[in-house]
């Protein structure tokens, strides 16, 4: 679209400032708007929604110019007097239009058009479906009280099997609080046959559990034999979720390579990627104290102050995370925290010595069992190479005096349990012959995908589509 | 089948309705509620339901039943809503609960401060005010007080909304808007716009408009209120945006219109010229209601009706031309009225808009029809459109002659229309009567000169304005014939009442008429001999008159002409009252005077004309060139080019005399 002589052509569009017409492929003008000239500032708007054109003169909207635009438009002006000289604005400046205002009306008029589609009744019941979508999103994700009220709620009949999401919940629970070793014995023992029918998984969670070990996470370190994961010998360990904990790696090099490393350097390195310690001895106290209450509930994972169960709670949550908080996963509220001193630290270097040594001796013993498992793991070229990747990544952990800060230091990530996570699920389900993604998901990327289509086909309402905004409200 | 049935229900419904309708008599006050439940039920959105309960008498039933602080609070109530149902019905019912006191009793009530007796008074108040009949109720200082304790920011949804809604429609003339502005309405209504919704913002929102229209004192009060420490104009212009509701943005729009017509916000702030107008411009176009595109319209016309620069901001904006073109197509009276209106504004002053206006296609023939429309309101709407159109001198001899407007506007004057057409009309009458207007002709053959000479004659000073504007100029450079017709139909009575009028434009006017009638120098010296002396005596009167020079120098240039005419002068030269005036004109403060005086000295003694040098004698003789001499020593250089020129008559004079 343009200004001067354009619109001539074929497929151009233009307004001239001579005779105030508007020209749309064709040598012969229609009456638009006025007459424009130098010092005057003349706008063009194209509406990808509607395929409509519409220029402004000083700010004011002339009305729509044009209309069944076809796509892929380009800007151009001319001129006709030599010497004369024009100021272009793509936006880089206010513009004298209130195009915001008209953004708006366009933002909610593509919100009402969505919220107000017809589902025709050949589509069946559209709420039972939502229902149904909602529940199956819950029950694949194990929320399973949740699942039942919402199912209560809303009248539907609810005829899962609680005693399997319960189960599901478990390990799911244990995995996203790092404790692999146990996570994989419970899978073992509840769905005997596959982690042994999925070796490629088995693997994957053998590395997480590799990974958690260097992070100081897993039970494994020091209970190697506890397999029940109810371990009632938890509590009588001396702090286990020790909030100086850092690496044990790291632990056990001060002490093997420097020999007599200075408490005050030692809380130096800390609080260089630590840095929680007064807030996580305030509370480990807590957790102590909610332990003796955890003892008396049958579903307990004491000892670690059960991040799932308290997981919602910000500091019990960082009792995990600490010793591989690198800042980035401290949250704004324990920041402020960290200014205090370091005396408090002195208590916790003693417990360093406990738990390093053995750990350090254990990770690389079940690092070599990785290793050969690895070896016997030879199926096909492509899970093949990816197992490789995720092997070398896992050991090259190792490498590094300070894991957290290394350039794989990512896998630490407590985020990254998600997807370990996420993949177990969806073949403890899929062993259920359920599916392996919740059909909300599925919506949920199936509408992302299309709105990726819109804009690739040029339907100019993506950009008032967007998933996250629409959700948002 | 189905028809059959009928008359039986009718009579079913009756029968079973008399039995609870008694029940609301008894004593006994859950027989009572239980009865008055029935009725309520049973009017609920039937006319015919209400018409048969009203006839069996229950109203003063009801409003007994309210007004009595005895009574169980739950019949008090039941009371208040079955009346606010029954205030939905029509005119007639309204005005029965209007005319039996019903808007007194829920006053009352209010003052009880009970607090669900409060809800259902106020619904009901609400119902009542909306109707037109009950519209014209006033409400004491203490009423409006009362109704705005209840709209706090703490009350519920529901009371804000009912306040607001009785106050917009409440507030109907200069003397509300004072008294709501005095018990502090705007700064109580300004708060609850933060309320964030919309059934509170748009009664707001509209009440605030009706306490600004036309009311500078309280529009700047409402202005300078604010809102979450937001001004009020500001927060309106939020309200204005696209994503909001419509009712929302015409009722903001509404608003600042009339904010900015009492003059509290500039037709240059941005809040006007790139918010208001824009928004209503968009609300006329196709794609609304039509209601809404009837009310944005109106109010465009409002907003652009005097300033031409709004005027052309609106005529460039968003094809708003060929959007009020397709509103004068629809059926509804308000949209075609709402177009006229815009038309009418966006005419007034541009000549390029109204040239735009009348190239629209059809349009000159919608405007020639809405002349003729059967509703009275189109009538005049259309014949101000006309009237703002007939302001362009081209259009005046093209498309106006084309179509033949005098015709239907001649026929409508001829009607014995209401003032309020009749001042519009002639108002564009005057434009068709332009010298240069093909109209005129065809227009005295159909007796127009006549018609406005009757109009002279009303009590309603625009219409005489009208009547003598017209007359004035239809007798511009006219032809003898007419002017006759012209003096003949007014008669010499009625011009000096004209010259005796209490409004002075329709004495200038008249002055005007006056002079076009003795002028040019053709015609002086016949209008004289048939009219001289009642000229003259009008001349006198008014010169002798308290009037402001502007209108003593319309009677001095009447003079000048009359000096002009060869045997007319001699009216002046031998009326020695009106030689001493002139003379002492010429020494007169306003210079004004002193020049008109000087001009009709410099046409009587106008050298080389028959008795020329008689009347310099005579005036010489008058002191006239002393005077003259002294005035060369002005420093107005017009009277100086005069008194010069006239000094000239005599110098030749005075040059031939020393010769011989």
């Amino acid at each position: 679209c343009s200004i001067y002589f354009k619109g001539w052509d074929k497929q151009s569009y233009g307004y001239h400032g001579d005779d105030g017409h508007s020209f749309c492929s064709s040598g012969t003008g229609q009456p638009y708007g006025p007459t424009f000239t130098t010092g005057d500032v003349i706008g063009c708007g194209v509406n990808l929604i509607d395929n409509t054109c519409f220029y402004t003169k000083n700010g004011h909207h002339l009305g729509t110019a044009f209309t069944d635009l076809p796509p892929n438009l380009y800007p151009t002006v001319g001129l006709q007097t030599p010497g004369e000289v024009v100021d272009a604005n793509f936006g880089q400046e206010p513009f004298m239009f209130d195009i915001e205002d008209m953004m708006k009306e366009l933002r909610s008029r593509t919100r009402l058009e969505i919220n107000d589609f017809p589902v025709p009744e050949s589509q069946g019941e559209w709420q039972a479906i939502l229902n149904k979508m909602v529940s199956t999103y819950l029950v694949h994700h194990g929320y399973c009280n949740t699942a039942e009220a919402f199912a209560h709620i809303t009248e539907q009949p609810f005829n899962e099997d609680i005693v399997s999401i319960k189960n599901r919940q478990k390990i799911l629970k244990l995995v996203l609080a790092g404790r692999m070793g146990e996570a994989i014995e419970k899978t073992s023992r509840l769905y005997p046959g596959l982690l042994e029918n999925n070796q490629n998984l088995l693997f994957m969670l053998k590395c997480r559990q590799f990974v958690e070990m260097v992070n100081g996470s897993d039970i494994e370190i020091c209970y190697k034999k506890s397999i029940g994961g109810y371990s009632p010998n938890f509590n009588t360990s001396p702090r286990p979720n020790s909030p100086v904990q850092t690496s044990v790696i790291q632990s056990t090099k001060s002490f093997s390579n420097k020999g007599k490393q200075t408490v005050e350097e030692m809380n130096q390195q800390n609080v260089a990627h630590n840095g929680t310690s007064c807030l996580n001895q305030t509370t480990i106290i807590n957790t102590d104290d909610s332990d003796v209450e955890m003892d008396i509930s049958d579903e307990v994972q004491n000892g670690h102050g059960d991040t799932c169960m308290n997981g919602r709670n910000g500091s019990t949550n960082n009792c995990y995370q600490n010793g591989n908080s690198h800042g980035n996963n401290i949250t704004h509220e324990l920041k402020i925290c960290c200014d205090n001193e370091d005396e408090d630290m002195d208590v916790d270097v003693p417990c360093r010595k406990i738990s390093s040594k053995p750990a350090v001796e254990r990770i690389l013993e079940f690092g070599r069992e990785l290793y050969s498992m690895s070896q016997r793991l030879n199926i096909d070229k492509n899970s093949n190479e990816l197992n490789q990747k995720m092997l070398e990544d896992a050991f090259s952990l190792l490498a590094y005096s300070n894991p957290w800060a290394s350039p794989v230091g990512w896998q630490l990530e407590p985020s990254q349990r998600e997807s370990v996570c996420a993949s177990l699920n969806s073949a403890i389900l899929e062993s259920d012959n359920k599916p392996r993604k919740p059909p909300l998901e599925v919506a949920m990327a199936h509408a992302q995908e299309l709105v990726k289509l819109m804009s690739s086909t040029g339907l100019g309402s993506c950009a008032f589509a967007s998933l996250v905004d629409i959700l948002d409200q | 089948m189905l028809f059959e049935m009928q008359p039986f229900t009718a009579f079913m419904n009756v029968e079973s309705s008399r039995s609870y309708v008694d029940d609301l008599y008894s004593q006994d006050p859950n027989k009572c509620l239980a009865s008055i439940v029935c009725i309520k039920n049973s009017v609920i959105g039937s006319n015919r339901q209400k018409e048969s309960v009203i006839a069996q008498g229950i109203v003063p039933r009801l409003i007994y039943l309210l007004k009595d602080k005895t009574t169980k609070v739950a019949v008090r109530i039941e009371a208040a809503v079955t009346i606010g149902s029954l205030a939905k019905g029509t005119e007639d019912h309204i005005e029965l609960l209007v005319n039996c006191g019903c808007i007194e009793i829920l006053l009352e009530v209010l003052e009880e401060n009970e607090p669900r007796l409060v809800d259902a008074c106020l619904c009901c108040l609400r119902t009542l005010s909306q109707q037109s009949y009950s519209s014209t109720r006033k409400y004491s200082l203490a009423n409006l007080q009362k109704l705005l304790n209840f709209a706090g920011p703490k009350e519920s949804l529901q009371r804000q909304s009912c306040v607001a809604t009785i106050i917009s429609f409440a507030c109907k003339s200069a003397a509300e808007q004072n008294a709501l502005c005095s018990v502090g309405a705007h700064s109580i209504l300004a708060s609850l716009l933060a309320i964030q919704n919309y059934s509170v913002r748009i009664p707001v929102v509209t009440s605030l408009a009706s306490m600004c229209w036309n009311n500078q004192v309280v529009a700047n009060e409402i202005s300078n209120a604010s809102c979450k420490d937001i001004k009020i104009p500001n927060f309106l212009a939020t309200l204005i945006s696209r994503d909001r509701p419509i009712e929302m943005q015409l009722e903001a729009a509404r608003c600042l219109t009339n904010l900015h017509r009492a003059g509290a916000i500039q037709a240059y702030d941005p809040i006007i010229t790139y918010r208001t107008l824009p928004c209503l411009v968009r609300l006329c176009q196709v794609e609304h209601l039509e209601t809404h595109r009837a009310v944005a319209a109106d109010t465009l016309a409002y907003l652009t009706e005097v300033d031409s620069d709004l005027q052309q901001v609106a005529a460039i904006s968003n094809q708003l031309v060929s959007a009020l073109v397709d509103l004068l197509k629809c059926s509804s009276v308000a949209a075609r009225q709402a177009a006229f209106r815009a038309f009418a504004s966006l005419g007034a002053n541009d000549e390029d808009i109204r040239k735009r206006i009348i190239d629209t296609k059809c349009l000159m023939d919608r405007v020639v029809d809405g002349l003729g429309d059967e509703n009275k309101d189109i009538r005049l709407a259309a014949v101000r459109c006309l009237h703002s159109l007939s302001r362009s001198v081209q259009q005046l001899r093209t498309t106006f002659q084309d179509h033949s407007v005098w015709r239907p506007l001649m026929t409508l004057l001829t009607e014995s229309p209401s003032t309020e057409l009749l001042t519009a009309a002639s108002s564009a009458l005057c434009n068709l009567l332009l010298e240069f207007s093909p109209a005129k002709e065809p227009m005295i053959q159909q007796g127009v000169v006549q018609l406005l000479a009757t109009l002279t004659s009303q009590s309603d000073p625009s219409l005489r304005l009208n009547g003598v504007w017209a007359l004035m100029n239809l007798a511009f450079q006219a032809e003898q014939r007419v002017k006759s017709q012209i003096l003949t139909a007014l008669g010499t009575d009625q011009i000096f009442r004209l010259l005796a009028d209490s409004d002075t434009r329709v004495l200038m006017k008249t002055l005007g008429l006056l002079r076009n009638l003795v002028s040019p120098r053709t015609h002086t010296d016949t209008m004289m001999a048939l009219h001289g002396p009642q000229v003259m005596q009008g001349v006198v009167l008014v010169l002798e008159g308290p009037h402001t020079p502007e209108v003593k120098e319309q009677a001095l240039c009447i003079l000048g002409n009359i000096a002009d005419g060869e045997r007319a002068r001699d009216h002046i030269m031998s009326n020695e009252d009106v030689l001493k005036k002139l003379i002492d004109y010429m020494t007169h403060p306003a210079p004004c005077l002193q020049e008109s005086a000087v001009f009709c000295i410099n046409n009587l003694t106008r050298r080389g004309e028959p008795g020329a040098i008689e009347r310099q004698t005579r005036l010489k003789d008058l002191g006239v060139v002393n005077i003259l001499q002294q005035l060369l020593s002005t420093s107005d250089t017009i009277l100086f080019n005069r008194v010069k020129a006239a000094l000239t008559q005599f110098a030749d004079r005075l040059a031939v005399e020393y010769i011989f």
